[in-house]
């Protein structure tokens, strides 16, 4: 009798296969691919590579010849740090891609962190209404908003900024905002804003205001508490927060392409231009692997907190 | 006093971060009023931009497929994400489901050129070649995966509220089980469905790098082609595509908001 | 083995060496019950104790590990929770919050198959609203309505169908304390009228006596006794249910010939017949408040002859108006609990804080209970 069948058994399968397949199809599978087109040669064909998957000679198996000169150009790159006139390509991008999420990670959390916090804490009314107002700018366009920075930031005298500027005669001559470090930080903080915003609240708002009534109540001063009580508590929603900033921060193609100009090199970018005008999709394929690799343990924890926070609720 | 001076401080960073949020968006819909040609200068009110906006072919043609797309990669995205939600609020864990459910969060996080390259690959492999290659289709599917991602999200946090001896009481009084999902769970969770569906919609039809890389010349989304814009000189009809754009989803939050607090309010007043 | 009915005649639910685990936790460790037609018995024990899941086994959500449960002939083991003759009114209530309260009721009726015709649901709908005289509110949400209301609705819910069982999960336990007394015995009413035979859940005694005709104790997933109310208050058959039914005084000694030995009396304690138990083994021997008796004067033998006695020092009053329950600390500074009706004392001042008194009982309202 133990043996039998639990009655949901056939429906639940099912249920169970769509995503399971789906993510296999869509997920997994492209993944594979992955790997193996950043071990193919580069070859002008249709799909521009030659798969290191090749029937072996007798004709009865496959066999695989990796082509690992993708990878070796990364690793010559690593090993000509400090040599005179080393092009850093790839090395730099990924430098810069790391930092400049990182940098835009603490900023989101620096502004984000007291926006939710004070929007959590405020009426219910109030609240469901400040809540609209973030998520209002994060329905709309992603490319139009970015495209509204290139006018803010122009750098010519019709910049928005700059003719705000001259106009009341802070300056003489146009500042050149746009196209460098600054303006792509500016944009990726204003794009993934939100993303900080949104878990910690859903965090913070669980928060029972009870706890720091009875921590003020035993004598903590506000910032004791704050230090003691509530940082601790929306420990997961810093981390997921972070994490969905953070990650896909690192791979951000459309705003340095937009914002940043020709200096602002950054990893997304090169994989865009090796897959696009470059057409080296092995090279492409070998930056996403070694960006993956990078970006594994960031994902663990965000799946992590992420499912912790899911289990948390009531 | 110093209690009022902290809800001083705390209004006025309301203030600053929220300024930093719409200022950007309020300069694209005043300039798209002007008459002039500069996108970042006000030379006299005029609806001219509009005007071209309703005579430009091209955008017409992406906006009618990035609507296609959209409203067919949500509703895919909510079937297969509910049934992924479905799986990790319910399923007693099982041989690999903390694997199952890392995959199922992945693609909202992972770098969007990556999953764009990995699925340009598998579209454009040889042997998978009846998927039929880059093109609308391709991108649909490159939307669902991301979109159902934060579809499971949404719905499984529904689906853990959800009182579990509802099902169980539909159980017992004798509703088959597959009947229980759509008699008894679907209508509770409705409002997530929803919700979920509104978001990978606007999700969809706001994702540029997943479309530019799978689209094919015939297969141009709003974002591609506005993308393409950018590059190749500005016109305040960008603006006022904007200005709809915005218009559009002010609305239909402000609706949302109203339809959510005054079913609240019905529930408050029970209580 | 067969489990025994009062009546003699075949049991209408059996319940046969029934086990259920979960990976290594062994909730319900083989327990047997029979329960006949029209019974209204309860399940009583702590939260934990694997009520619940003996409760949800009989419904069918939980799959037993080993054993056999037959209602009315039919082995159920088998049979899908959807296809059994069974229905629940849960902890929660679990109403459909999309639907309305005719809806919920009319909810398990449009289940049947083959299909009922549509007016036959509404008639069986209204007469099931009417019995729980919910009439009024038949086109409300669940969310629209009190409480108690809900736990009406779901009752008549699960009534609608005519199960061959009922099974209620803790069914007052959502309600606020003077509603709950109010509706156990418009509930007991309700059943009986209606009929069907009925096991209830609960962790509330006062509950399972005031509802149930028979009650089983349950402790760790065992079964430890099943008996009417008052057998299982007056001669409970474990410590375990001495201790959780009612309030008890509990002294541990060793049985001999002239009564139980206990370190906290200087005479052995006097006991009526000791059934089960074997001399020279360690026991308990408990002792209800209301059995203790509390004078001022060191009482007699009673022409019964036996009777024990200790003196003592009062250190706590409750004063409960009908009734006083009196904390008496013993020599040996061992506490005891008498429960004496205000009544007791007539035109005398009772005994207060620190007053020495005397506690006494007779030898057979000690109950010998092995360790």
């Amino acid at each position: 009798m133990s043996g039998r069948r639990p009655f949901m058994l056939r429906g639940r399968f099912w249920v169970g296969m769509l995503p399971w397949a789906w993510l296999l199809l869509f997920f997994l599978l492209p993944f594979a691919l992955i790997v193996n087109v950043s071990l193919s040669t580069a070859d002008l064909a249709i799909p521009p590579y030659v798969s290191p998957l090749h029937a072996t000679e007798d004709g009865h198996g496959v066999e695989l010849v990796p082509d690992l000169s993708s990878f070796r150009r990364l690793a010559d790159e690593l090993g000509s740090i400090g040599e005179d006139g080393a092009d850093l390509l790839y090395l730099q991008a990924y430098g810069n891609s790391l930092l400049l999420a990182t940098l835009t990670t603490l900023c989101c959390l620096l502004i984000g962190y007291p926006f939710a916090y004070h929007i959590a804490r405020s009426r219910e009314s109030v609240r469901n209404v400040l809540l609209m107002m973030v998520m209002l700018p994060f329905w709309t366009s992603f490319l139009l908003r970015v495209y509204a920075w290139m006018g803010l930031l122009d750098s010519s005298e019709v910049g928005l900024i700059n003719q705000l500027l001259l106009g009341l005669g802070i300056i003489d001559t146009p500042l050149p905002l746009l196209y460098n470090t600054g303006a792509v930080l500016t944009g990726m903080i204003y794009s993934y804003l939100p993303f900080m915003v949104l878990p910690l609240y859903a965090n913070l708002v669980k928060l029972d205001q009870r706890l720091l009534e009875a921590a003020s109540d035993l004598g903590a001063r506000p910032i004791t508490t704050f230090l003691s009580v509530t940082l601790p508590l929306s420990r997961n929603g810093i981390i997921a927060g972070a994490m969905m900033v953070f990650i896909p921060a690192v791979g951000e193609f459309v705003i340095p392409d937009l914002l940043g100009g020709g200096d602002v090199q950054m990893i997304g970018r090169n994989i865009w231009d090796d897959f696009g005008p470059n057409q080296d999709w092995p090279m492409a394929a070998a930056v996403a692997v070694v960006m993956v690799l990078l970006l594994i343990a960031p994902i663990v924890v965000f799946n992590r907190s992420s499912r912790r926070e899911a289990e948390e609720q009531p | 006093m110093s209690r009022s001076s902290s809800r001083w401080g705390a209004h006025s960073w309301l203030v600053l971060v929220f300024a930093f949020l719409y200022i950007p968006i309020l300069c694209l819909v005043a300039f798209s009023f002007t008459s002039g040609e500069i996108t970042t200068q006000f030379d006299g009110f005029s609806l001219r931009w509009y005007r071209s906006l309703l005579e430009d072919g091209e955008i017409q043609s992406a906006v009618w497929l990035s609507l296609r797309i959209g409203a067919l990669a949500a509703t895919a995205a909510v079937v297969v994400g509910t049934a992924a939600a479905f799986v990790l609020a319910r399923f007693r864990p099982y041989f690999g489901s903390s694997f199952f459910a890392g995959m199922t969060t992945a693609p909202m996080v992972m770098p969007e050129v990556v999953t764009g390259l990995s699925l340009v690959l598998l579209f454009t492999h040889p042997a998978l070649s009846f998927l039929g290659g880059r093109g609308a289709l391709a991108i649909w599917a490159a939307h669902t995966t991301l979109c159902a991602a934060y579809a499971a999200v949404l719905v499984q946090s529904r689906l853990r509220e959800v009182d579990r001896s509802l099902e169980e009481a539909a159980l017992d009084l004798g509703c088959p089980p597959f009947k229980v999902f759509f008699l008894v769970t679907v209508p509770v969770i409705a409002p997530a469905l929803v919700a979920a569906w509104l978001l990978t919609f606007t999700l969809s039809m706001d994702d540029f790098v997943l479309a530019a890389m799978l689209s094919d010349p015939g297969s141009t989304t709003l974002p591609v082609l506005i993308f393409a814009r950018l590059h190749h000189g500005l016109k305040p009809e960008i603006n006022a595509l904007a200005t709809i754009i915005v218009a559009i989803v002010s609305i239909a939050v402000l609706a949302a908001n109203h339809a959510m607090l005054s079913s609240q309010k019905k529930r408050v007043r029970a209580d | 083995m067969e489990a025994q009915q009062p009546g003699g005649e075949a049991p209408y639910l059996r319940i046969e060496s029934v086990n259920k685990r979960f990976g290594d936790n062994h909730v319900v460790r083989d327990v047997s019950l029979g329960i006949a037609r029209k019974e209204i018995f309860a399940l009583l024990g702590s939260s934990g104790c694997g009520k619940s899941t003996l409760l949800r086994m009989l419904a069918g959500l939980e799959t037993p590990s080993t054993g056999r449960i037959v209602l009315d002939g039919e082995d159920l083991a088998t049979v899908q929770p959807h296809r059994r003759p069974t229905n629940m009114m849960f902890q929660s209530y679990a109403l459909f919050p999309h639907l309305t309260v005719e809806d919920n009721v009319a909810f398990g009726l449009r289940q049947e198959r083959p299909k009922l015709a549509r007016d036959a649901i509404a008639a069986r709908v209204g007469r099931m609203l009417d019995l729980v005289q919910m009439q009024r509110y038949a086109r409300r949400k669940p969310h629209e309505l009190s409480g108690g209301q809900q736990q009406r609705v779901a009752l008549a819910r699960s009534l609608a169908k005519e199960p061959k069982l009922l099974l209620l999960d803790e069914p007052l336990a959502a309600l606020d304390k003077k509603i709950r007394q109010e509706t156990q015995l418009e509930l007991v009413h309700l059943i009986e009228r209606v009929g069907v035979t009925c096991i209830i859940v609960t962790h509330d005694q006062e509950e399972a006596m005031t509802m149930a005709d028979r009650i089983g104790v349950m402790s760790d997933g065992v079964l430890l006794q099943v008996g009417t109310p008052d057998e299982i208050y007056e001669h409970p058959n474990c410590r375990f249910t001495a201790e959780f039914i009612g309030e008890t005084n509990m002294f541990n000694g060793r049985l001999e010939s002239r009564g139980v030995v206990c370190p906290d009396f200087p005479t052995p304690i006097a006991i009526g017949p000791a059934a089960g138990v074997s001399q020279g083994s360690e026991v308990s021997v408990s002792v209800r408040p209301e059995r203790v008796l509390l004078s001022r004067e060191q009482p007699e033998n009673g022409e019964g002859g036996f009777i024990n006695r200790a003196a003592g020092e009062v250190t706590d009053i409750a004063y409960l108006g009908s009734y006083s329950i009196y904390h008496v600390r013993l020599a040996s500074g061992r506490n005891v609990t008498a429960s004496v009706p205000s009544a007791r004392w007539g035109d005398a001042a009772p005994p207060t804080w620190g007053d020495p008194v005397w506690v006494s009982w007779k030898a057979p309202a000690g109950v010998v209970l092995s360790r």
